[in-house]
């Protein structure tokens, strides 16, 4: 055990050394500022080893976690889309069937009122036909009642129109010195009468 | 400014390498130049040759790559 | 050379020493299991990237909130890049696309943060995703076609005669394909980073400092651009590439 111990002591010890003189060569290689850092072989097994350290952990980490769980949401929201555009698809075609529908209701409120329209309409003129006729009836026989009044108005009128000039002649006749015959006097206005009537 | 006669000629040197360089950049003008000449005539079609001139322009620069690290070795290597 | 301009003028440009890789305990020997500022950043970039893909998408929401739609967005776009240029039977190598992507895009961004150490300016770490792009598109082109994946480099749409050549170009920019993949981005974030900071550098003498900072706004904008169009490209051309694998006949 304490072999061992001195032993790597003893390396310690040889690797400082080491260390050092190549520090101070490099601290001579740095004051002559030559030689491009990228060209430094010695420097190549440690940046090849940590590059390849780095590269497989990332490969690791991304071809298990990342790259499947980007691909699962990328998916599951290409899912989602796709289901949502289906929804509002499906939407749309109820959307449509309530359009024909209310459509449809429209149409039947629109005949049913157009048939009680016409029915009312039908209804009204009968009774406007009932009441045109009555009233006609009535006016009619108004008519008729006046007609019959004016005519035996008239037919007076002309009764007493013909005692008065029958009267009137007879008291000329007389008058004038000659013997009025009733008869005659008469019969010569009615002709006058007719003749003027006419 | 009395240097030796090597190091004048390692800078002389490194200079010229760096008018390869300028090869590039024409190169590189050339080549987004004339995509985007085609890019005007057929814009439709531009969208998918992108991809197409960014390795053209590769291709192109990395020859002044080269010279730029002929001139970096010439400056610090040699 | 800078230490003489120093003198010379009083300027310091260092330029290149944001790119140093220390040890972030102590001096002492960069070691390959040594914890340094790569080692940091990387973490930090990690760690951004699992609070964005993983944290922000914990409320599984139907309707996202901003982080959850960053997460998501960052997904579709990648996800549709594989499906429009590599196809359908691209998609099974989604994961390790979104992997190299997320990674390149957050550190890109992170090293934007002032005192930040850019993980992919250095060649190392680029020159790594390029080849394992590489291997793995190889791979995967002859397991899935065997030995028909060499119709790639055998172009049957030419005459005969130029086949040969044209094999052997093929085969050519077939393997420049990870260097240019890997220097492309290394050098576009060196650059970006350089370029800043020498126009910080100006910024010490007081009669150009308005300008200077004037155009390390801009730079920075530019930046920011750039930081996502050059993960955008290394995306889009491991693509292309796995294309190729997939699909090689021409």
């Amino acid at each position: 055990m304490i072999s061992l111990l001195q032993e790597a002591a003893q390396s310690v010890a040889e690797h400082t050394e080491a260390a050092a003189a190549h520090g101070a060569d490099q601290a001579g290689h740095a004051a002559e500022s030559t030689g491009l850092p990228q060209l430094d072989i010695a420097t190549f097994p440690n940046q090849i080893f940590w590059l390849v350290v780095t590269l497989l952990a990332l490969y690791w980490v991304l071809s298990n976690v990342a790259l499947p769980r980007i691909a699962a949401v990328i998916s599951d929201r290409q899912g989602a889309i796709t289901g949502d555009l289906m929804a509002a698809e499906e939407f749309k075609q109820k959307a449509r069937e309530a359009e024909a529908a209310y459509d449809q209701a429209l149409a039947d409120a629109r005949s049913e009122a157009a048939k009680i329209v016409a029915a009312n309409r039908a209804e009204i003129q009968k009774e406007l036909d009932a009441a045109i006729a009555k009233a006609d009836a009535e006016i009619a026989a108004r008519t008729a009642e006046s007609e019959k009044r004016i005519a035996e108005i008239r037919e007076s009128a002309v009764t007493d129109a013909r005692e008065v000039a029958r009267e009137v002649t007879a008291e000329l006749v007389s008058s004038f010195g000659g013997n009025a015959d009733q008869a005659a006097v008469d019969q010569a206005v009615d002709n006058r009468i007719k003749g003027a009537v006419q | 400014m009395e240097g030796n006669i090597g190091e004048l000629g390692q800078y002389i040197g490194v200079g010229l390498t760096a008018i390869g360089m300028g090869g590039a950049a024409i190169g590189v003008g050339n080549v987004a130049g004339n995509f985007l000449s085609g890019a005007l005539r057929n814009p439709s079609a531009a969208a998918g040759q992108t991809a197409t001139l960014f390795i053209g322009m590769a291709f192109a620069e990395a020859l002044g790559i080269f010279s730029f690290l002929v001139a970096l070795l010439l400056m610090f290597a040699v | 050379m800078a230490t003489e301009m120093e003198e010379a003028t009083g300027l310091t440009f260092h330029p290149m020493d944001q790119f140093i890789v220390k040890p972030l305990f102590g001096g002492g020997e960069v070691h390959w299991y040594t914890p340094t500022n790569v080692t940091l950043w990387m973490a930090v970039v990690a760690l951004a990237i699992i609070a964005l893909l993983v944290m922000g998408t914990r409320g599984r929401a139907i309707v996202p909130n901003r982080a959850q739609s960053v997460a998501e967005l960052s997904y579709g776009m990648v996800h549709k890049m594989i499906e429009d240029i590599a196809g359908k039977d691209g998609l099974k190598y989604f994961p390790y696309i979104m992997t190299l992507f997320m990674f390149i895009t957050v550190s890109n961004f992170a090293g934007l943060l002032p005192k930040a150490f850019t993980v992919t300016s250095h060649i190392a770490v680029t020159g790594v995703l390029a080849l394992a792009v590489f291997v793995s598109v190889t791979a995967i082109g002859f397991i899935k076609n065997g030995a028909h994946f060499l119709d790639l480099f055998w172009v049957r749409s030419a005459p005969l005669a130029i086949r040969p050549v044209l094999a052997v170009i093929e085969v050519i920019s077939y393997f420049v394909r990870p260097v240019s993949h890997s220097i492309r981005l290394a050098g576009n974030m060196i650059a970006g980073h350089a370029v800043i900071k020498v126009f910080a550098g100006f910024a010490a003498i007081a009669a150009v400092a308005p300008v200077s900072i004037l155009a390390v706004v801009g730079m920075y904008a530019f930046e920011i651009l750039v930081a996502f169009i050059q993960a955008y490209v290394f995306t889009i051309l491991t693509c292309v590439y796995l294309k190729d694998a997939l699909h090689p006949s021409h």
